[in-house]
């Protein structure tokens, strides 16, 4: 019966991690794990929670897209050409912000489909290439947005934050179109096994394109997010947040191997998770040099149970001869 | 070769209303010609068998016809009107399934997402999965073939015989007029195989007409209305099953009449144990295993499929850990979980698996040939290869085995055919002439004449002294080869036969440990 335990666990690791990381935080630091304060945790998570869906979409599939950091910071920079510079309504700033993502999601699609190159290394040039570029139009200089935008931020529908209702309602769309519609299900045929994927005639090209245009705009989606909340964009904007989405992700229990892992309840609460560990650090005044070392730890962690999960399940999965008996 | 022939006459080349034709198709690789003039024709409500040994041309006949790969010459008739596939999809909307050998499921998924992948029945006017029909159409379908699984079932949860019961309701859910088996049977148990049967019949009566592809000649025996025989890309000899006994199709295949299927035997025990199980145990998987190989002997380990056998050889090599017990090779304990000690003291390990452990796809065959041995012939300091001694022998092995290739330094190891693949597997652990061998299922999946080969090469290595441990679920070829065969049911060894004792009835009754409740 021990193996059927250890099934269990392992099946349900981010239950088991969820309820680990409110356990250890809430003994570390008290008053820190008060509702107010899990108000505000969300509320942060949702900009990195909106990159993690489409994240896990890319995960899904066994890719990988580190260039949403970029991608992020592009799309702001677009925005503030459209609202600051050309002086247009907010409404055209999203509609900028949302097509460089798109852009750009799709010539990750383009260089992963159809170039050929192996997904860590097409995103990770359009990583550098696209800060490079957003770099070059702002000359570094930090980007400030009018009221018009950040005023969006206080918007309350029904007493919950607008932020919090956006990323409620892509969790909600991913999660249905996963589990409901042909596409979602042929994204995990994909993340299984590609090969036996083409055989049956699936799109198999089509299909992993657009879970990279996706994340780009999932990318575009969370950054403007965060523009309406903090008003400001450095030029640092969105760098690391792809470690962050990638991490939130995995804690969710989306497989790196492709093919296993939801949106709900997966994804959002990986993305709770990251968020509860690094406001949990700051709570405790753990030393800035030193919270880089427990993410990675964390991250670390995260893959490893994944790897761990992988072989464990195969090994569980294989047939047990003497127990047949009965 | 004319005695082949016969049965070829005018009245096979057009029968009226032939549900498939082949009219003289041709196809090679590299100039390299694999079909010759192929013509044959199904008739609507008959099932073909089709038999020919490994590299005979079937798969790539099968392939012509499904869509998968274009002839260079002739022509195909469906239905009497021409048919050209471009893909296999066109293959599907003729109404050809074809139920591949390797599986093609997704394991993440469910078995009724398994079925519907293709296209998904969605509720009307939304893109939505519409999972209740879904569930049902998948219940009809896998009742069709008997199969009582829930359609709401991951497929890795699934035994690898329910697996490929799966796979043909995925066919049989398109409701082709042909159907293309290729090999079905290889991880179905007793009673799925009669299930497969029963509905392959069922199909016949509906007027379906069905190629049926199998090493288990026994099997195309009892279902093929007609035998057609492939060899070296050419069509032997066609005809009603009952002009082709089992022997006839097999003197057909190798094109000369085998004095036997199996060599005579060569190798006898003596006296020196090379290796000593005692009481090895793992919670689950086996219990208390004791035996003993002395050298010289060929013991053969039978047991029906999941009985533990494969389990037990892993243990022994190494490559599983066990909770009690003890092996010794010689005088020395073999520690646990430690293949490369094992492989030190003279063991080696065959796999069944050959794909996907024992050969380099890439790599060339003298390559894959020399690993093992690598050591042998590297300079005493330096440590570089002597090539060209390596290159002698793995030659000289692969010659031996009678390894078909046109180059062994230049052909990657996955050009072979099947049988040749597993030569090639025994050649790299034989030129490291081990003391002790472990071979799990040595011709799965090979042809008669591979067959042959292979039992040569194992009676030989044990003539000159090594022992061996012999997995096999043909207890045929082990009544033929073993000098002692020890019987294994459910991780328990149940039954010892010296060669004396060997009676088939006997074995089997062990096997199925006789008073027990009886899983087929």
């Amino acid at each position: 019966m021990g193996s059927r335990a250890s099934r269990g666990i392992l099946r349900n690791t981010t239950f088991v991690l969820f309820v680990l990381v409110f356990v250890v935080f809430g003994m570390l630091a008290r008053n820190f794990l008060t509702l107010g304060n899990l108000q505000v945790i969300l509320s942060n998570s949702s900009y990195i929670g909106i990159i993690t869906v489409g994240m896990t979409f890319v995960l899904l599939v066994g890719g990988i897209d580190l260039s949403v950091g970029s991608i992020m910071y592009l799309s702001a920079v677009a925005t503030s050409l459209v609202v600051n510079d050309l002086e247009l309504s907010p409404w055209l700033g999203v509609v900028a912000c949302l097509g460089v993502g798109l852009a750009f999601g799709a010539l990750n699609a383009f260089a992963v489909t159809r170039l050929g190159i192996v997904p860590f290394i097409a995103t990770l040039v359009t990583m550098i290439a696209g800060r490079g570029l957003g770099l070059l139009v702002t000359q570094s200089v930090q980007l400030d947005f009018p009221d018009s935008i950040t005023l969006l931020a206080t918007v309350r529908l029904g007493g919950v934050q607008l932020n919090i209702l956006i990323y409620a309602l892509v969790v909600a769309a991913a999660a249905l179109f996963l589990a409901y519609t042909s596409w979602g299900r042929r994204l995990y045929a994909v993340g299984n096994d590609p090969e036996a994927a083409r055989k049956a005639g699936l799109k198999v090209p089509r299909l992993i394109g657009s879970t990279y245009v996706l994340s780009g705009v999932c990318a575009a989606l969370g950054g403007f997010v965060s523009i309406a909340q903090i008003g400001r964009v450095p030029a640092g904007f969105g760098r690391n947040n792809e470690f962050d989405a990638i991490a939130a992700a995995v804690l969710g229990g989306v497989s790196l191997f492709g093919g296993v892992g939801t949106v709900f309840p997966g994804a959002l609460l990986g993305t709770v998770m990251i968020r509860v560990i690094q406001a949990g650090l700051v709570a405790r005044n753990i030393d800035i040099y030193i919270q880089p070392i427990i993410m990675g730890a964390i991250i670390f962690f995260a893959v490893l149970l994944d790897a761990l999960r992988n072989l464990q399940l195969k090994k569980l999965g294989r047939r047990n001869i003497m127990k047949m008996e009965t | 070769m004319h005695a082949s022939m016969e049965g070829r006459g005018p009245s096979m080349e057009a029968p009226e209303g032939a549900a498939f034709q082949f009219l003289g198709v041709t196809k090679s690789f590299f100039g390299v010609p694999v079909l010759r003039e192929v013509s044959l024709s199904l008739r609507p409500g008959s099932v073909l068998g089709l038999v020919g040994e490994n590299g005979a041309g079937k798969s790539t006949l099968m392939n012509v016809m499904g869509g998968v790969l274009r002839p260079d010459g002739g022509r195909m008739l469906l239905g009497g009107t021409p048919y050209q596939p471009q893909e296999p999809g066109d293959a599907r909307a003729a109404g050809i399934g074809f139920i591949h050998q390797e599986l093609n499921l997704f394991t993440n998924l469910s078995v009724a997402e398994n079925m519907f992948i293709e296209s998904f029945p969605t509720l009307r006017r939304t893109p939505a999965i519409d999972k209740r029909r879904m569930a049902e159409r998948t219940r009809e379908h896998l009742a069709q073939i008997g199969l009582d699984i829930s359609p709401g079932a991951l497929v890795e949860t699934l035994s690898p015989g329910e697996r490929q019961l799966v796979e043909i309701a995925k066919v049989l859910a398109m409701q082709p007029r042909i159907f293309i088996f290729d090999e079905p049977t290889t991880s179905l148990t007793a009673k799925e195989t009669g299930l497969l049967f029963e509905v392959i019949r069922r199909l016949r009566t509906r007027r379906a007409s069905i190629i049926y592809i199998s090493h288990i000649l026994g099997h195309v025996a009892e279902l093929a209305d007609e035998v057609a025989v492939l060899r070296n890309g050419e069509l032997v000899a066609t005809g009603p099953t009952a002009e082709y006994p089992v022997p006839r199709m097999i003197s057909c295949m190798v094109g000369r009449d085998l004095k036997s299927i199996f060599p005579p035997k060569a190798s006898a025990p003596q006296e020196e144990v090379l290796l000593r199980v005692e009481k090895l145990s793992q919670p689950g998987i086996v219990r208390d295993v004791d035996l003993t190989v002395h050298k010289g002997e060929i013991v053969g380990l039978f047991g029906l499929m999941g009985s533990g056998r494969t389990e037990l050889a892993r243990m022994i090599f190494g490559v599983d850990r066990y909770e009690r017990g003890t092996v010794r090779v010689g005088n020395g304990l073999l520690p646990r979980g430690d293949p490369r000690a094992a492989i030190e003291r003279g063991m080696a390990f065959v796999t069944e698996n050959r794909r996907e452990e024992g050969l380099l796809m890439n790599v060339s065959i003298a390559d894959n040939i020399g690993l093992v041995a690598l050591p042998e012939f590297a300079r005493a300091v330096t440590g570089h290869l002597r090539r060209r001694r390596l290159q002698e022998a793995t030659a000289q092995k692969a010659q031996e085995l009678h390894i078909k290739a046109t180059s062994y330094e230049a052909q990657p190891a996955k050009s072979l055919s099947g049988g040749n693949q597993q030569k090639v597997v025994l050649a790299k652990w034989l030129l490291a002439a081990p003391r002790i061998l472990l071979v799990d299922e040595p011709t799965r999946g090979i042809d008669v004449g591979a067959k042959y080969d292979v039992y040569t090469i194992i009676g030989e290595l044990a003539r000159r002294g090594s022992g061996v441990l012999y997995i096999s679920s043909e207890l045929e070829e082990l009544l033929a080869v073993a000098d002692r065969i020890l019987v294994m049911n459910r991780g328990e060894l149940v039954g010892q036969f010296e060669r004396s004792e060997f009676a088939e009835e006997r074995v089997m009754r062990a096997a199925f440990r006789q008073g027990d409740e009886v899983r087929p």
